[in-house]
């Protein structure tokens, strides 16, 4: 450490030399099918203390470029061009033993996903003793100096929660407690690679508030990775945008933003959701009833928008097993009551335990609610017989979360939206395949994808799948359950216009189920803010958004990355 | 958090010199249409999928013909052999090799490659009628338990617990000691000796399936598609639950095999009028010190044709590998 | 845990008495009663066939025969065997030999099989890993009474490096290679069961977060793949002592190892079905508290389940 510190004071007088650089970086990996390049001519430059962020989507390389500066790429991927300069040191030519003495006490890192990276049979106070004791910065004192260590990342009774397991922490503990490992030994540089992705909004920010301030005390400078535009804004200085592999665009992270050059950032600066501030309006031409019903104003004039929806007084009480006290109850629903009118999109919005998908659960009649009404169009949803649900079920349909879940991978695209006609019953074989054709062809996918299988379509191209089968009985609800928060920005904007394009063309109705305040903006014209089973506010979108009235929705809306930055109104 | 937080790390540094701003050469980065199919490739089923990855695998191969070999000589004995294998005389007692007798005789004075063509056919009938007979129990009693949960659930995997918790051997014992099934003794209570014992294996694993795949999301799709709950599990849940009860199904042929010369040998499995692998080996064992070969050559038999099975179920699971086939 | 270890614990009673009844069943309800058994069909006087009904409990219902015979084995008052001996006093004898033999076969498998699994594993797709992989199936392929001839063959016969049969005192020395034979095919399953959890745990997440730390290799291997892989590893052992003993039968044919099995074995033969009903039942009941430790164990060593 001594060294590295005199190195540093030496370089403050002169002029600051960059703490990494990459030059003309290429990453190969071996895969199967031969070398596959991933990374292509990268260049990134971090000076002491700065924060630079590599936005890019999934597989444009970003992680790659990280880990390969800390040494970390997986066993069939090697650096096979350029250089990795730290502090004018070569580590593509470093040998091991030099790469483990500067992971953690040059090099720290932050990995993404908390559940997966705290190993689970060692309490979280060791998974921070080793890391201390690895780079010899032990102090006698250890356990007091790991309880400093997590109480400086923000963990609340640190003595005490070094002695838990991973697994009584919560995610955003965990995360804390992986901050604490990342910045233990000081480093020099951090990567912190998605470090907030697996998160809810609030927890996300004051994580990364956190870090801030920490990296900021300490002198750190931050490698940050993130897919979020507006995250990377907000929190770096410096923004690099990669793109299949190679780096498009960089500079100060305002002038990308406000003045991106390259069409792939323009691209991403236009469908960034946490940039946009209006509700996607369908570019196809509509008919004036549902142009009508898309405008919130419209409602109280126009007769035709009643309530498809009236759920009241819903309720829904789990038994808990085990626990003290035999037979504990959680309210996971506590007295909702919302209506959904004809032809609009009600978002209900809500972090991770709000109780929004059980609400989605009950609406779709997968699960039977403790207490309370659901009326489907004048009928209540709790009181159907057996025929009076199967009818109901072709009315409303639902499109999931996970693309790689909500499909059956053994079936292909044709069976997978053939089944709902099927089962109903409706048409012949030969008009059930005219109806998938027609139906892919409402989603934009060709129609030569029917015979492919799940497996071989890309994430985006499965949520069109699942949306092509919700169509196929033309219901009059879709229930959207976290439909595109799984997808990259520019794929996830695809989907949403989809979902405004077929709302304009058919008059769909949409529930909205989400964590992302961003989305609801492009998509809701109504908003439900749940927190702990209870609906805290109600309105339309622009009364939300614009004076929302309670703490925690405010709390929510800032949260939102991005939120914060001041930008011209063009690109907002 | 309070409100005056920084939203940067840094304080810049004024020294610190202007960043410059880079834009790549779009003609060397073109944009993509976002989230483009390619056309061109054919439709894979995952079947199809791990077919493709099986047969470049040498282990396969060699296993699968193996396999092959096996079936065919028990099925068609005929092609290999015309000697009887019944047909001894005790002139010939432990003779080695001579014309047309290829692997010498028994102390029975039997033709070894005889002996070993004929017992093909119950060592594999014992092995193969086993295997579907424990998935047919195991695997209904096992998706029916991890699908339905709940009391049925805890029923029967206690049930399965009281079956598991007698070795196999052990059980076979007892078994035998039935009176109807020692004076019975056939392929089909060995069969059925197995089936018993064998059934709570592939009933937790077929479980344990059935429970990752009924909360997937596309089996709750199916459900407010309106299909019933019992059509679900059919047309959704069991086709996803296969692969670990195929891989784990082909690795038990194999072991019933060897489980039904054990029995043999112990004198609980095929009676003595039946030609087997095990019984041979069985047989062998009195002749051991003078004529080594009787025994290894069924021996030799029955472990390939195991071993086959067993590298079999490890190259189907690699193909079938979830991890590996991920997107 | 408490509530943990007392869940477990009640659930093996059901399993217990479960087993036992249908062994029992099995046995005395279908295979007719000792009388005949002991007679071998000839006539007998009624004096002898009272004294017999009323040593068996042949008068009372079935099940109260069978909460009989449960009684009985927990006091470990098992009545006299046909030869005229106490059954207890045949199964104390027989029964630490047994144990002695699949404890050594245990060793022999953990020690050999985790060491080659380990660096089968860390050295994945090398010589050493196809080598031993191969060598473990082929063990896997063979059943375990032509590995106990051959060996008895050619390591006590040929080579006379061990004595081929073992005797009456079965002492350590004279197990050693009952002990190998019976240990091969476990060693082989401890071998792969390794492997798998060794490769599955070496690209865990957490493995990467150890390395990115600044650990040496050495430590990320021990303190972090090792520590999580034989989780497994360990669970299986303790479950497989209870088969080893229940499957040492084959073993102790072979070498005429004065154990369990073979007791049992020469029972079966003679339809004697009280000594077949103790012993399998004792075996049961090793196998059902083996696994209930191995519980316990699993739950100590793997933080995530203790509170479940």
């Amino acid at each position: 450490m001594s060294k590295d510190r005199v190195q540093i004071t030496e370089e403050d007088s002169s002029v600051p030399r960059p703490l990494l650089e990459l030059r003309d970086l290429a990453i190969t990996f071996d895969t199967a099918s031969g070398e596959v390049p991933a990374v292509r001519n990268a260049n990134l430059t971090i000076m002491p203390g700065e924060t630079v962020a590599i936005v890019g989507e999934s597989g444009s390389g970003k992680s790659t470029t990280a880990l390969a500066a800390i040494g970390l790429l997986p066993e069939n991927g090697r650096v096979s061009g350029g250089r990795i300069l730290f502090d004018g040191e070569d580590l593509t030519k470093a040998d091991n033993k030099r790469i483990i003495e500067l992971r953690g006490r040059s090099i720290g890192m932050v990995p993404q996903d908390p559940m997966s990276n705290l190993n689970p049979v060692w309490k979280i106070g060791y998974q921070v003793k080793e890391t201390l004791r690895a780079n010899n910065l032990a102090r006698k004192d250890v356990d007091v100096q790991v309880a400093e260590v997590l109480a400086d990342a923000g963990l609340p009774d640190a003595a005490q929660r070094a002695k838990q397991y991973p697994h009584e922490f919560s995610g955003g503990m965990r995360q804390r407690a992986l901050i604490a490992i990342g910045l233990s030994c000081s480093p020099r540089l951090l990567i912190a690679d998605e470090p907030t992705s697996a998160l809810d909004v609030t927890v996300q920010r004051q994580i990364l508030d956190h870090l801030a301030t920490m990296t900021a005390e300490l002198g750190t400078a931050v490698l940050l990775i993130t897919h979020d535009l507006g995250l990377a804004a907000e929190r770096a200085e410096k923004v690099v945008v990669m793109y299949k592999g190679r780096v498009v665009e960089s500079g100060p992270a305002l002038e990308i933003l406000r003045n991106p050059r390259h069409p792939y950032t323009q691209r991403l600066v236009a469908s960034a959701p946490s940039l946009a501030s209006q509700r996607i309006k369908s570019a196809k031409t509509s008919s004036v009833e549902s142009a009508d019903v898309l405008l919130p104003k419209s409602e109280a004039t126009v007769s035709k928008s009643d309530d498809v929806i009236e759920v009241r007084n819903l309720t829904k009480v789990y038994k808990l097993r085990g626990g003290k006290g035999a037979g504990a109850d959680f309210k996971a629903v506590d007295d909702v009551s919302f209506d959904i009118k004809r032809g609009s999109t009600l978002a209900v919005v809500g972090e991770s335990g709000s109780g929004k998908s059980t609400v989605a659960k009950m609406v779709l009649n997968l699960e039977k609610p403790t207490s309370g009404k659901i009326i489907f169009d004048g009928t209540d949803l709790t009181a159907l017989d057996k025929k009076a649900l199967f009818d109901f079920r072709r009315r409303v349909q639902p499109i999931f979360q996970d693309p790689y879940g909500s499909l059956d991978p053994m079936y292909n695209i044709y069976r997978t939206i053939e089944e709902p006609l099927r089962v109903h019953n409706i048409g012949d074989k030969k008009s059930r395949e005219a109806k998938v054709r027609e139906l892919l062809d409402q989603v934009a996918l060709p129609a030569s994808s029917m015979r492919r299988f799940p497996n071989e379509l890309s994430g985006g191209q499965r949520q069109r799948v699942a949306v092509a089968r919700a169509l196929a009985l033309d219901p009059e609800i879709v229930i959207c359950d976290e439909a595109v928060s799984a997808l990259d920005v520019l794929v996830q904007a695809q989907i949403l216009n989809l979902l405004a394009d077929l709302q304009a063309e058919l008059g769909l109705t949409y529930l909205f189920i989400t964590h992302d305040l961003a989305v609801v903006r492009q998509i809701a014209d109504h908003v439900c803010v749940m927190e702990k089973g209870k609906v805290v506010e109600a309105g339309t979108t622009d009364q939300v958004f614009n004076d929302p009235a309670q703490a925690y929705t405010r709390a929510l809306l800032d949260a939102i990355p991005g939120s914060r930055l001041e930008l011209p109104p063009e690109v907002a | 958090m309070p409100e005056n937080t920084p939203l940067r790390s840094t304080q810049s540094t004024p020294a610190a010199p202007k960043i410059e701003h880079f834009v790549a050469d779009v003609e060397q980065t073109p944009l993509q249409a976002t989230d483009s199919l390619n056309e061109q490739a054919a439709p894979l089923s995952m079947w199809a999928e791990a077919w493709k990855n099986l047969r470049r695998q040498p282990l396969f191969v060699i296993s699968a013909l193996l396999i092959l070999l096996a079936l065919v000589v028990a099925f068609f004995p005929g092609l290999f052999v015309q000697v009887s294998p019944t047909q001894c005389d005790l002139i010939n007692s432990n003779e080695g090799p001579s014309g047309g007798h290829p692997l010498g005789f028994t102390l029975q004075g039997c033709d070894v490659y005889a002996r070993v063509i004929r017992g093909a056919q119950a060592s594999l009938a014992v092995g193969v009628f086993s295997t579907i007979g424990v998935v047919i129990i195991g695997g209904t009693l096992g998706a029916v338990a991890g699908y339905y949960g709940g009391w049925i659930d805890a029923v029967l995997a206690r049930l399965a617990d009281i079956f598991f918790a007698l070795p196999l051997i052990l059980g076979a014992i007892v078994i035998n000691s039935l009176p109807y099934v020692r004076e019975h003794r056939s392929v089909w209570t060995v069969v059925a000796t197995l089936v018993v014992l064998g059934w709570p294996q592939i009933a937790r694993i077929t479980r344990g399936a059935v429970i990752e795949v009924r909360n997937a999301d596309f089996v709750v799709a199916a459900q407010s598609l309106g299909v019933s709950r019992v059509k679900a599990l059919l047309t959704h849940v069991i086709p996803n639950s296969l692969s670990p009860v195929i891989v784990i199904a082909t690795v038990s042929l194999g072991i019933f095999i060897v489980a039904e010369a054990t029995m043999s040998f112990l004198g609980i499995g095929l009676p003595g009028t039946v030609m087997s692998w095990g019984n041979d080996i069985a047989s062998a064992q009195t002749s051991l010190r003078d004529n080594p070969t009787t025994l290894l050559w069924p021996a030799l038999a029955l472990s390939i044709t195991v071993l086959s099975f067993i590298m079999l179920g490890d190259a189907v699971r690699d193909a079938l590998d979830p991890k590996a086939r991920k997107r | 845990m408490l509530r943990f270890i007392i869940r477990r614990v009640l659930q093996v009673i059901p399993v217990f008495i479960g087993s036992t009844l249908l062994v029992y069943f099995l046995v005395f309800s279908m295979s007719g009663s000792p009388i005949d058994a002991l007679s071998g069909g000839k006539p007998i006087s009624p004096a002898v066939v009272a004294q017999l009904t009323a040593q068996y409990h042949l008068d009372q219902p079935f099940i109260a025969q069978y909460g009989i015979f449960i009684k009985n084995l927990f006091t470990f008052n098992l009545g006299p065997s046909f030869s005229g001996q106490p059954i207890a006093s045949i199964i104390a004898r027989a029964f630490p030999v047994t144990a002695r033999l699949a404890v050594m076969a245990l060793a022999i498998e953990a020690i050999f099989g985790v060491t080659a699994g380990v660096i089968a594993g860390l050295r994945k797709g090398k010589l050493f890993d196809g080598t031993v992989l191969l060598a473990s199936l082929v063990v896997i392929a063979i059943p375990t009474f032509v590995l106990g001839f051959l060996l008895q063959f050619v390591v006590g016969v040929k080579l006379e490096w061990a004595k081929p049969t073992v005797s009456s005192g079965a002492n350590w020395g004279d197990l050693i290679l009952p002990a190998v034979v019976l240990g091969l095919v476990s060693f082989a399953y401890v071998l792969r069961l390794t492997r798998t959890s060794i490769l599955e745990n070496m690209n865990a997440d957490y493995v990467r977060t150890a390395t990115a730390k600044g650990l040496s290799r050495p430590r990320v291997v021990m303190v972090h793949i090792l520590r999580n892989s034989l989780i497994p590893v360990v669970t299986f052992l303790g479950a497989d002592l209870g088969g080893l003993m229940g499957g040492a039968i084959v073993t102790e044919g072979i070498f005429n190892v004065p154990g369990v099995g073979n007791t049992l074995y020469r029972a079966v033969l003679s339809g004697e079905g009280p000594m077949v009903v103790s012993i399998v039942s004792i075996l049961v009941l090793v196998f059902v508290l083996a696994n209930l430790l191995v519980d316990l164990l699993y739950a100590w060593l793997d933080p995530r389940i203790r509170y479940a």
